[in-house]
């Protein structure tokens, strides 16, 4: 019996690859897993903020739409936020060419072990799985390929919404409260720390994390604000017990018109601010 | 040297079939009928954990009958060909049809060339936009393959199931076919009929594709449900 062909690919080798589906692609397809021996350095489309927060029933994620390429915007409406089962989501930041087919692995791979086991992988489970992948991608990340998700989702057997950051070798670290990653993350972190309570409803959540991207869209220039001339507004998901929610963009566009109002009253416009520089035909 | 003893071709396959077939009558059965919102399976098993009926992709199910070892086998195998095709190619390049060809090609290469033919039998179903456009696939020990309308029973019981779905479901097949209250009833009924005792929801294996659902068309009814339904 070999371990090609359609015919046999239907019987189970004795030593198989279990319920894993990336085991199942390095047995059979290795050409479809992501290439690792990466030589060289290559200039990619980066994805920039993404980020996590805890609430009362759950755990928020959201992400802004941007991805760079050096000083170049590659891509206006990048999504950054994937469902990677019912129950739990990943965030990208980095190499946007890595990252999405690292998410696209990573969701089939849980898909693939609940078809084949009849139950969900846990929580915990699933982020060490994720750690492994990044884990993997280290030599391309030596090469420039970066690749850092965040990794939140509910927790069905603690009851309460868990946050995961890592870091590129694949160290996994839990957050309590919130994180916020890529280049705009920083200043998310500063507007999250600011607003950021355990008590928050989902409502409040929400509102927070598009505060946040606001605020980083604000500082750093690979983070996109809200952009109302092409309606493209940054992508949020809550998880709860029921489950994975993508938040409407109507609700998204609403809550970013109340930030632009509450926020206009406070902001003046430039100042002029003289310069003792002698302009053009303003001789002596 | 002795010589073996020549066993003629049709004495070798007809010997191996009737083992095959008796296997498979040993064994529970399984219901599959088209309803109103996609297609419902329906088994007698008491074990809430070794399934006969599962999910094979977002609009394929598979229900096997027989030998356990020999169905969760080819479950495994499908769940695995089918993940791999749609993670190589898309999720809508996955069809029902290409998924019971290799189902049909594998049975019957063990058929003929193993000693021992498997014990089972299994269905292939997938929903579809509408009722016309389900799929559903018959596939036998020996690798043969039936294309299905309206209802599937297969397993011991399978010619008095047939029969009582013959008289019972809808002849105007698919103009109108039952919802999914109705559906279970059907089936409920046509699992008593044969056992001649009371089934509850405990003793039920039941799961629909659902094509009103999100991407993943499959669900299994929790005895709970099930209990309102009946």
């Amino acid at each position: 019996m070999t371990d090609t062909g359609k015919i046999d690919s239907l019987r189970l080798p004795v030593n198989g690859p279990g319920s894993s589906f990336s085991e199942l692609l390095e047995a059979r397809k290795p050409d479809l897993l992501p290439e690792r021996d990466v030589k060289g350095h290559v200039e990619v489309p980066e994805g920039t903020t993404v980020l996590a927060l805890r609430y009362a029933e759950g755990v928020v994620v959201a992400g802004d739409r941007r991805a760079t390429e050096g000083f170049q915007i590659a891509h206006r409406s990048i999504e950054k936020v994937f469902a990677a089962d019912d129950m739990s989501a990943v965030a990208i930041a980095g190499a946007a060419g890595p990252a999405v087919e690292m998410v696209r692995l990573f969701q089939t791979e849980l898909e693939h072990y609940e078809k084949v086991e009849g139950e969900r992988l846990t929580l915990e489970g699933k982020a060490n799985k994720l750690s492994q992948m990044i884990r993997a991608n280290l030599p391309a990340a030596m090469q420039g390929l970066v690749v850092v998700p965040l990794f939140a989702g509910f927790d069905e057997n603690r009851d309460h919404g868990r946050i995961f950051k890592y870091d590129v070798t694949g160290g996994r670290y839990e957050e309590d409260d919130y994180h916020a990653t890529g280049s705009g993350g920083k200043d998310a972190r500063g507007s999250l720390k600011k607003r950021f309570h355990p008590d928050l409803t989902r409502d409040e959540a929400i509102k927070c994390a598009i505060e946040a991207l606001f605020d980083a869209a604000d500082e750093d220039v690979g983070t996109g604000g809200p952009d109302l001339m092409r309606g493209i507004f940054p992508t949020v998901a809550a998880i709860s017990s029921q489950g994975l929610v993508e938040v409407p963009e109507d609700e998204i566009r609403a809550l970013f018109e109340e930030v632009i109002s509450e926020r206009g009253g406070e902001v003046r416009g430039p100042e002029s601010h003289p310069v003792d520089v002698r302009r053009p035909g303003e001789e002596g | 040297m002795p010589m073996p003893y020549y066993v003629s071709p049709e004495q070798l396959m007809r010997d191996k079939a009737d083992y095959a077939r008796k296997g498979i009558a040993r064994g529970k059965s399984v219901i599959a009928l088209e309803y109103l919102d996609g297609i419902l399976f329906m088994a007698e098993n008491t074990s809430a954990t070794l399934h006969k009926i599962s999910e094979i992709y977002d609009r394929i199910a598979f229900a096997g009958v027989g030998k356990f070892n020999e169905f969760e086998q080819l479950r495994i195998g499908g769940i695995r060909l089918v993940d791999m095709k749609g993670y190589a190619y898309s999720r809508e390049d996955v069809t029902a049809k290409s998924l019971a060809n290799a189902y049909s090609q594998t049975l019957g290469n063990i058929f003929t060339s193993e000693v021992k033919p498997y014990e089972c039998e299994i269905l292939v179903g997938a929903v579809g936009e509408e009722t016309a456009s389900n799929e559903l696939f018959h596939i036998l020990y020996d690798g043969s393959v039936s294309d299905r309308t309206g209802w599937v029973a297969m397993g011991g019981a399978s010619d008095q199931l047939n029969e009582y779905l013959e008289n019972h479901y809808t002849k105007d097949y698919p103009k109108s076919v039952p919802d999914l209250k109705a559906s279970i009833a059907m089936g409920h009924d046509a699992l008593k009929a044969i056992e001649d005792r009371d089934l509850t929801a405990d003793g039920l294996e039941v799961a629909i594709l659902d094509r009103a659902r999100a991407r993943r068309k499959f669900r299994r009814l929790p005895a709970a449900d099930l209990t309102k339904l009946l």
